[in-house]
């Protein structure tokens, strides 16, 4: 049941990847292919008389596409800036001073964890976050406990501590400026960055 | 034969242990009076009335009807900060003539509006020098009490005024004053952006300003994180947090050499540096040993010593004046609350009972209390928690958000910051018992205020 869903997570963060690196640029891999075949043209267009067709010319073939190599290809071509931006990871939220890792945030761990067992050369900031509502000062150390709570869980489940950095930044960058429990609920995080890749 | 000397010994033991509690317990003692120097006389008010003082325009030479007119407000608001005087408002002095030299002022005139004393001055410039005579006269006998003459670069005259403001009070009522003091705070007002993320994050950078908010001046220009800014007592550096190298260390910045020193220099992550009363230790938090506990070193890094060792949060350490306790913020029992524990970690005891309180900040002698920001419904508000007492009294009252004071080195002023004004946060000072409100930054977002010595 685990195995099945970490291989559904594992396909659709590829399958993300897929989307997200065709999408927003094409991948290396494409550029160096073969152009593509030049359209049929027909005397229609022209204005001349019918004539009798020759055969059709061999048309080139197809490029073969690995649909499974472009992904792979694609985020290890990609700087560390871009790999963030359209970054693997799912944050863990966290409750009101609160560093305890939610079901939630282990199911966003585990599919982390997967992801860096992919990546062995990767390495991680894990970034902890608090929202407005604490001291600046004591967030600076409950943002530490988050950020330690998330490296911990990812320890356990087999990624090495040594690719793991924790730094707290309290309440100081929050990812909404805003003041409302939206905004509160998803600055209280610990955050990945991939810092080396 | 034998009973004097027997009644000697007793009086020398009843004398030891009185100086023996009186040390384990130092009650607070108003700081002696300095005897002036040079004066004996103070003005008086009216009975049970502090002393009215008007400040008019020093009298100007050539081209210094500016500095004429900044000499005598800066002073004017230095003496009015304090609160040892009642200030006539410098509106109300139109009728009165304004004398030409300190021989000519019409005492009956300003007796007439009420005043006790009056300070005339005069400024003369010549180059880039400045001249400046301040003489303070009792308005009731035409008595100069008090004199002095400065002289010396042109560029800020505002010091200068605040070096009479700090005589008067020193000579008049022994009291030492902060007109030259200054604060640090870290501020966002640059609206640099971090330039190691992709995420869109403000960065923040220490600065300094005047005890009244003037010259305010960067120190810092690292683009990173830079927060929690200390004043070593001399008044020559500042301790600060700084995430200049991706994560939290304490930096020293000397700020007239231009020289910087990294005591912590690669050991854990370290934050929220606050220097001994005697400039020589530094107390900090650390994650070095796993999670956040306080520590000392020596202001060179060495001599590391754990004050806490609790797997809940320790942080934010504070030192008591005499350098032998220090106080800090704990959530050992739950919310964070303030504890306090012997400087070589021993005697540890909980202070505070509130929902959450943060930020113990130690008031110099004579007073012994404690400063700290306290859960108040949503935000946060100043509570002083007074050490002989066990009681705590609270000096702001839920207008935006309240949090890290700083006490001025007098103990009758705190800096905090706050967010009443407008959801931006600012550095606000306020008279300890609550009273007379100021702002003192308004660029940006500013916030962890420290006043110097």
């Amino acid at each position: 049941m685990m195995r099945t869903r970490t291989r559904e997570v594992l396909l659709g963060v590829a399958l993300l990847a897929v989307t997200f690196g065709c999408a927003k640029k094409p991948a290396p891999v494409l550029r160096s292919m073969p152009p593509p075949p030049p359209a049929a043209t027909t005397g229609n267009e022209m204005g001349t008389t019918p004539q009798p067709l020759p055969p059709d010319p061999p048309l080139p073939e197809p490029p073969v596409v690995m649909p499974k190599v472009v992904p792979e290809d694609a985020i290890g071509s990609k700087s560390v800036d871009e790999l963030n931006r359209s970054s693997p990871f799912t944050p863990v939220f966290f409750a009101l001073d609160s560093f305890e890792v939610s079901a939630e945030g282990r199911t966003a761990l585990q599919a982390t964890a997967d992801v860096l067992r992919q990546r062995p050369s990767w390495q991680i900031t894990v970034e902890g976050h608090c929202d407005e509502r604490g001291t600046a000062e004591y967030n600076l150390s409950l943002g530490e406990r988050r950020a330690v709570a998330a490296k911990t869980y990812l320890v356990s489940l087999g990624v090495a501590a040594e690719r793991l950095r924790t730094v707290s930044y309290g309440k100081e960058f929050p990812f909404d400026p805003g003041h409302d429990d939206g905004a509160w609920a998803k600055n209280r995080r610990a955050h990945f960055v991939i810092t080396a890749k | 034969m034998t009973l004097i000397p027997r009644m000697f010994a007793c009086l020398v033991v009843a004398a030891a242990v009185v100086v023996a509690t009186s040390a384990q317990t130092p009650a607070p003692q108003p700081a002696a009076p300095q005897q002036p120097a040079d004066v004996g006389i103070v003005i008086t008010g009216d009975r049970g009335q502090p002393p009215r003082l008007a400040v008019p325009d020093f009298i100007a030479g050539a081209d210094t009807a500016a500095e004429a007119r900044t000499l005598a407000q800066v002073l004017y608001d230095d003496l009015a900060f304090e609160g040892e005087y009642d200030l006539i408002p410098r509106d109300t002095y139109a009728s009165i003539p304004p004398a030409k030299s300190f021989s000519d002022a019409p005492f009956d005139r300003w007796r007439e509006l009420g005043a006790d004393g009056l300070v005339l001055g005069t400024v003369t410039k010549s180059g880039a020098t400045i001249r400046v005579e301040m003489r303070l006269f009792d308005v009731r006998s035409r008595r100069q009490l008090l004199g002095r003459e400065y002289s010396g670069a042109a560029t800020n005259p505002r010091l200068y005024a605040h070096t009479m403001a700090d005589e008067i009070h020193d000579t008049q009522s022994g009291l030492k004053g902060v007109a030259r003091t200054k604060l640090t705070f870290s501020s966002d007002r640059v609206r640099d952006r971090a330039t190691d993320t992709i995420e869109s994050r403000n960065v923040k950078e220490i600065f300094i300003a005047d005890y009244d908010g003037a010259s305010q001046r960067r120190v810092t220009v690292n683009r990173q994180l830079n927060v929690f800014p200390s004043w070593s007592p001399d008044g020559r550096a500042i301790a600060y947090t700084s995430y200049r190298r991706g994560y939290p260390d304490i930096f020293i910045s000397l700020i007239y050499q231009g020289t910087m020193e990294t005591p912590t220099n690669g050991v854990g992550q370290n934050w929220l540096p606050a220097f001994s009363p005697d400039g020589t230790r530094i107390a900090f938090t650390s994650n070095r040993d796993g999670n956040s506990e306080i520590y000392v070193m020596n202001r060179d890094g060495s001599g590391l010593r754990r004050l806490t060792n609790h797997p809940a949060i320790d942080s934010t350490p504070t030192w008591a004046p005499s350098g032998a306790q220090i106080a800090f913020a704990s959530d050992r029992t739950g919310a964070p609350q303030i504890w306090v524990v012997s400087a070589d970690g021993l005697d540890l005891r909980r202070l505070s009972s509130e929902s959450y309180a943060d930020r113990p900040t130690w008031s110099p002698a004579p007073y012994n209390e404690i400063a700290f920001a306290a859960r108040t419904g949503s935000r946060f508000d100043i509570k002083i928690y007074e050490v002989d007492k066990g009681s705590t009294r609270q000096i702001t009252f839920g207008e935006g958000s309240n949090e890290s004071p700083a006490w001025a080195p007098s103990g009758r002023h705190l800096a905090f910051m706050s967010t009443r004004n407008a959801k931006a946060s600012q550095i606000f000072t306020v008279r300890r018992d609550g009273k007379n409100l100021k702002q003192i930054t308004r660029d940006g977002n500013n916030f962890t205020p420290n006043w110097s010595r």
